[in-house]
């Protein structure tokens, strides 16, 4: 069976769970090989992990220049592979790194890019585009196509891989022509989910008419376990930080049950966000066009209704 | 300092976007067409370098598109850019984005000395971020992708990189490919007096042929990825709305548990 190279998230000797999710879609390819790239010494804390979702071989090339540079090291090393073993096709998470990485090493080995893909399937793969709004299929035509697969798309599926460790050498990079990484500053996770992540959200838009507002749809995505987002109209306004920004310009968020307080539902906004499972949306205007999407739609004041809300879920939740 | 940016006109974010029934491709006609907004920021970002180095820098828009995608350079033009390069060729309609990236680096190759390439991090309508880094790869340029951040000093350019797994410090050597992030700047509102001296400052058109490419090599029956199908999904329909007569909050609890979602 061919092999399918799955390149492996981590940071700081930690594995991002995306890589799971990677190594289950290649099986639906081929036999999963992860390649780590890193600095000396990260391979040893990641095998144990591979092996147990089903790496058959593990590609380790380990290097000082692997955190050095942006995208390129990683590139070359997958690209050196493509060019020794032939897969079938390359997986990598649809991060920003990723996506970058995954841009490089298509040209370099002249293969079909598919990118954001949530699903991946002998036959080709299939993306979610337009938020969501058009589910299209396709297809690499050249060998080995390099494929990213959006985060959480992916249900992981362990099971034992044999995990034959096998080391790859570092190929040169000509410094002149790199993006030298000075520093990192890997984002620190909050005490709520994260956004793209969260089973439940909590957003808030231009209906809650200020910053200080905020505090009710905090108060009812903590009684949920939920994280908070916000419309662009909210957003914009500084009233909530743009990194919570759920919309086409935002975040797109999939979440199990959505709550939108004070939001209209321009198609900017339902473009992040409507392919939640269930959604609840809560608005003083009965023409909103976000209850057009609503499971349940509430036409009411948010300012009662949010913290009558929490309080009952408290309750129920004893 | 000559400094090149990509801009790209996409369908409005506000309007409904569809793909086309023949071919799965855009429809470019059904809804309104715009300067991608991280274009503007692309743009915002070269001319507030060119604010900063002074008289010695120009500032040169690239488009390739439909020959409507002029009204993206137009409005870019307005913003202050000194002059444009269009490609526009029917043998381009669904070329795939390592297609894009060659096509666009032959364009650049038409232009002497760029020291700076600025591209918008992200498109509204693909999505893929692919094209910078894959421009930097062809060209055998640094790629500083993401950037909230940029500052050239000398030959030296630094940015700030933003994406959702942190912020990373880069530094390279011009020349150099740089992707602009959503919170870099806000970009200015053209001028009357820029809108009329836009309509003055030449826009360069060229065909596949002009830009050396072979149109063998573009375009959607050479394209290295195939779409199969696309399908739009069903529209979800509204289910109840009520109105709230004082008990709202303990009747969408009540919902929630119905559904078992408390």
């Amino acid at each position: 069976m061919a092999e399918v190279l799955v390149l492996v998230d981590h940071f700081d000797g930690d594995v991002r769970k995306v890589t799971y999710e990677l190594l289950t879609a290649a099986r639906a390819l081929g036999a999963p090989s992860a390649v780590v790239v890193g600095t000396p010494g990260t391979a040893g804390k990641l095998a144990d992990g591979l092996k147990a979702h089903g790496a058959e071989k593990i590609y380790v090339a380990e290097s000082e220049q692997a955190t050095e540079y942006l995208a390129a090291p990683e590139a070359a090393v997958l690209a050196s592979l493509v060019e020794s073993v032939s897969p079938a096709a390359v997986l990598l998470a649809a991060s920003g790194d990723g996506k970058e990485i995954a841009a490089r090493l298509a040209v370099r080995t002249n293969s079909a890019l598919l990118s954001d893909v949530v699903g991946v399937g002998a036959d080709g793969v299939q993306h979610s585009i337009f938020g969501g709004a058009f589910t299209v299929d396709a297809k690499g035509v050249t060998d080995h196509p390099v494929i990213t697969v959006r985060a959480g798309s992916i249900a992981i599926e362990p099971t034992d891989g044999a995990g034959a460790e096998q080391s790859v050498a570092m190929p040169e990079l000509d410094p002149s022509r790199q993006a030298v990484v000075t520093a990192r500053e890997p984002v620190v996770a909050g005490d709520r989910p994260e956004l793209t992540d969260a089973s439940v959200v909590v957003s808030g838009g231009r209906g809650m008419g200020g910053a200080e507002n905020f505090g009710i749809v905090e108060a009812l995505a903590d009684s949920l376990g939920a994280a908070v987002g916000a419309s662009r109209a909210a957003t914009d306004a500084g009233w909530y930080p743009h990194q919570f920004q759920v919309g086409q310009t935002g975040k797109t968020v999939s979440p199990q049950l959505y709550i939108a307080a004070g939001i209209s539902g321009a198609i900017q906004h339902r473009a992040g966000m409507q392919t939640a499972k269930t959604i609840i949306a809560i608005n003083k205007d009965p023409e909103a066009p976000i209850f057009e999407l609503a499971d349940f739609g509430l036409v009411g004041d948010l300012n009662t209704v949010v913290p009558a809300l929490t309080e009952e879920i408290t309750k129920r939740k004893g | 300092m000559n400094i090149v940016v990509l801009v790209k006109q996409v369908p409005d974010t506000y309007s409904e976007r569809k793909l086309s029934d023949s071919d799965h491709t855009l429809d470019r006609e059904s809804s309104d067409a715009v300067i991608d907004e991280i274009n503007e920021r692309a743009v915002e970002a070269a001319l507030q370098l060119k604010e900063a180095d002074g008289d010695g820098t120009t500032v040169t828009v690239i488009s390739m598109g439909p020959e409507r995608a002029t009204d993206a350079v137009r409005k870019a033009l307005a913003m202050g850019a000194d002059d444009a390069v269009l490609l526009s060729d029917d043998a381009l309609h669904g070329s795939c984005a390592v297609q894009t990236a060659r096509t666009l680096a032959k364009v650049l190759g038409t232009l002497d000395g760029v020291d700076l390439v600025v591209t918008g991090n992200e498109s509204s309508d693909g999505g893929t971020s692919a094209v910078p880094p894959m421009l930097a790869e062809i060209l055998g340029l640094p790629a500083l992708t993401h950037a909230r951040e940029i500052a050239v000093d000398g030959t030296t350019i630094t940015v700030r990189r933003e994406t959702d797994e942190g912020v990373t410090s880069l530094r390279a050597e011009l020349p150099a490919v740089v992707s602009v992030g959503e919170k870099i700047n806000e970009p200015r509102y053209p001028s009357f007096k820029g809108i009329m001296q836009a309509k003055k400052k030449p826009i360069t058109s060229l065909t596949l042929a002009d830009a050396g490419v072979d149109a063998g090599e573009v375009g959607l029956g050479n394209a290295l990825s195939q779409v199969t199908g696309a399908a739009p999904k069903p529209p979800k329909s509204g289910g109840q709305k009520i109105e709230d007569g004082g008990d709202g909050g303990a009747q969408i609890a009540e919902y929630l548990a119905a559904e078992k979602l408390i």
